[in-house]
């Protein structure tokens, strides 16, 4: 006991704290669950009243909740008109569409370029294993934007991919990347390539030795024992990454805005050109509020196929 | 005979008394040339030639780094050696992978699959054959019957007791009817009571199927209990190869004597070689007689091996033998079928002699009584290492 516990007020709040039944264990975990709660839901039930009122032009610009009516009865103000309109219009559908094809192809991607490197880092011998591990980290060390700006370096029409092509001769005229889906692509699975990676390899490090050994020993050729244990025994790794790299994936903004070309409609840059172009809040709050569930969807749908699988 | 039959037979399909190793000239089935394997500076196996014969149970014992293993997983083929050969029924494995060869093995720690059931475990061999899903997957519920666990075929292994475990790798290990099988430990994640009973199990399994074994052991009840030979490794040298019995009885080593079992080591030179005798001067006993024996010269350094419980213990002096010592029980231990003694000569040097208790109602030497202590001599084991 130090003197910060036999003090008075730590005494008196402990004494309160049993009075209302809660334990210093509730109050560990409270903490989190509160902080969770006012970061989050709170936003989101915000984004979600805003999301049934209708724009106008005041600040704020939406209609309250609640009106008092000419009879002074109190109104509530509440429509499905915007969720609709995003129905209606196919530039959203459009755009939520784009935006999965493009985060789901880049997770893929990711996965083909992120699996055998995590897979090598985790049979690499320890010291080499540290360094590459640093290596993929070490990226986030620079700003995000500046790491963006950089691709542009290399993907512009006088960019260095092209000035060397060209220097080469092996093309007598740039290749127009920049602006394009493929640098948008390029640009995505460049920046979320270590959140696929680290957990592939949390999973692959565990892998034991002996079963690939036991594999090879049954007849299995090295090809055969990858598809038929290390590949099944790594799918927590491999739906974890691929969450890691989807879920930003899909509202990335900056990436479209500052690689892709006017023509690469993605799901943030709507929602940013609503808030601060048309400032119709309401459509942008419905617009959002619809992207989440499209991103909550898969994640309870590989959480329900996975629980399944570890009762079978 | 279909594979069903010969599973289920009764009767061992090769005899444990035939000893292919005692004819001369007999084909080894897998032969081990001055093999070496090098990890850096380490040197784990170090040329070691082994011949081991069709439908042996031949294990290797040594403690643990003593290059067992090592030479296990040369022979699976996780291993390359750095120099030397080996063979297996005629065909040179230098070039063959792991998933080639016509041998499988037992892991220690099992290795299951944890993502497949055990009869897809069992089958998993079978289907890398070739062989189409429902004939795997008959052959995989024949086995398991026969290692009774036909009952658990739908489990995962981690819903499984450790003897159960240990059961569905071996099942996993043999359904291809490998020509050679490799066990590294296989009952050394067993409780003692369960690994006395899969001992003979096993044997009765491999005496059934017939397939060679070859297990690797650190545990010398095991080996003797198991082993149609053993050989005993120590630093990456095979120190010797026999049998049970042989090694037990014959030891070539000082290493050897001491490793299995117990024994009284002394140390002596050969004082006289006569045509009906040879003496020993011991530093611990003294003169030693013993009959004549080859290959010995005056002033040789040798050692001589006495196994507990070869010493007669008597409370009269024995007057024939001429190896006879007097000596106080210092210390006795009764375990039942035996008591330990522990003698002190009156030169100070401590034996170690167990009785075993065949009668109920005898009268035992007790502590502090004075004994004399004989031994016959071909009970005295000489040794020039």
């Amino acid at each position: 006991m130090n003197a910060l516990t036999r003090s008075a007020p730590w005494r008196g709040t402990a004494w309160m704290m049993g009075k209302l039944g809660i334990s210093g264990r509730t109050l560990v975990i409270a903490i989190p669950m509160l902080w969770l709660l006012i970061f989050f839901l709170a936003p989101f039930f915000v984004l979600g009243r805003i999301s049934l009122a209708e724009a106008i032009i005041a600040r704020p610009p939406y209609t309250p909740l609640f009106e008092r009516g000419p009879d002074g009865s109190l109104e509530i103000i509440a429509s499905l008109e915007n969720y609709r309109f995003l129905l209606a219009d196919s530039l959203y559908r459009n755009a939520y569409l784009s935006s999965i094809r493009i985060a789901l192809i880049s997770t893929i991607f990711a996965l083909l370029i992120g699996y055998p490197i995590a897979y090598y880092i985790a049979r690499a011998p320890e010291p080499k294993r540290s360094i590459l591990l640093l290596m993929v980290i070490l990226p986030f060390w620079t700003s995000f934007l500046l790491r963006v700006y950089a691709w542009m370096g290399f993907l512009r029409s006088n960019g260095v991919i092209n000035n060397t092509l060209m220097g080469l001769g092996i093309i007598d005229s740039p290749i127009q990347m920049m602006q394009t889906d493929f640098a948008v692509y390029i640009g995505i699975v460049y920046t979320y390539l270590p959140f696929m990676i680290l957990p592939l390899y949390a999973n692959l490090t565990k892998l034991d030795g002996a079963l690939l050994e036991a594999a090879g020993d049954l007849g299995a050729s090295p090809m055969v024992t990858f598809f038929t244990v290390t590949l099944p025994l790594s799918l927590p790794g491999i739906v974890a990454g691929s969450m890691l790299v989807f879920i930003p994936a899909i509202g990335e903004y900056v990436i479209p805005a500052l690689l892709g070309g006017p023509d690469t409609l993605m799901i943030g840059r709507v929602l940013w050109d609503e808030f601060f172009g048309s400032r119709d809040w309401p459509v942008a709050s419905a617009v959002a509020i619809v992207m989440l569930f499209l991103v909550v969807a898969p994640i309870m749908w590989l959480q329900s196929v996975q629980n399944r699988r570890e009762e079978s | 005979m279909s594979d069903a039959a010969m599973i289920d037979a009764k009767q061992p399909a090769i005899a444990a008394e035939t000893k292919p190793w005692r004819a001369k000239g007999t084909r080894p089935f897998i032969s081990v040339k001055n093999i070496v394997k090098r990890f850096g500076d380490f040197t784990a196996v170090s040329n070691v030639d082994l011949d081991i014969y069709k439908g042996e149970l031949f294990c290797l014992l040594g403690e643990s780094g003593c290059g067992k293993s090592t030479l296990l997983r040369m022979l699976a083929g996780f291993e390359q050696p750095t120099s030397g050969t080996i063979t297996i029924d005629g065909e040179d494995m230098a070039r063959v992978p792991p998933d080639r060869r016509p041998t499988n093995m037992m892991f220690q720690s099992y290795a299951l699959f944890p993502h497949m059931t055990v009869e897809k475990n069992v089958a998993y061999g079978l289907l890398r054959e070739g062989l189409s899903r429902s004939a795997a997957y008959e052959r995989a519920g024949e086995m398991l019957r026969m290692v009774k666990l036909e009952k658990q075929a739908r489990r995962k292994p981690d819903q499984l007791s450790g003897g159960q475990r240990q059961r569905v790798a071996l099942a996993r290990a043999l359904v291809k009817k490998p020509k050679l099988l490799l066990l590294d430990e296989p009952l050394g994640a067993l409780d003692k009571k369960l690994r006395e009973e899969t001992q003979f199990e096993l044997i009765k399994i491999q005496e059934t199927l017939g397939v060679t074994f070859i297990v690797v052991t650190h545990d010398q009840d095991e080996a003797m209990t198991l082993a149609t030979r053993i050989g005993v490794m120590k630093d990456g040298i095979i120190e010797q190869i026999g049998e049970p019995r042989e090694i037990y009885e014959t030891p070539n080593s000082r290493f050897v004597a001491d490793f299995i079992g117990s024994v009284n080591l002394v140390e002596g030179k050969i004082d006289a070689v006569a045509p009906d005798l040879m003496r020993i001067e011991t530093n611990e006993l003294g003169p030693v007689l013993l009959p004549p024996q080859p290959g010995y010269t005056r002033g040789q350094q040798v050692w001589g091996a006495v196994r507990p419980e070869r010493w007669a213990l008597t409370r009269a002096k024995p007057e024939t033998n001429p190896n006879t010592w007097q000596g106080v029980v210092e210390e006795l231990g009764y375990i039942g079928h035996m008591s330990h003694y522990r003698i002190r000569l009156e030169n100070g040097v401590l034996i170690r002699a167990s009785q075993s208790n065949r009668l109920r109602d005898e009268d035992p030497i007790s502590w502090d009584e004075k004994v004399w202590i004989s031994v016959q001599p071909t009970a005295f084991r000489v040794l020039t290492r």
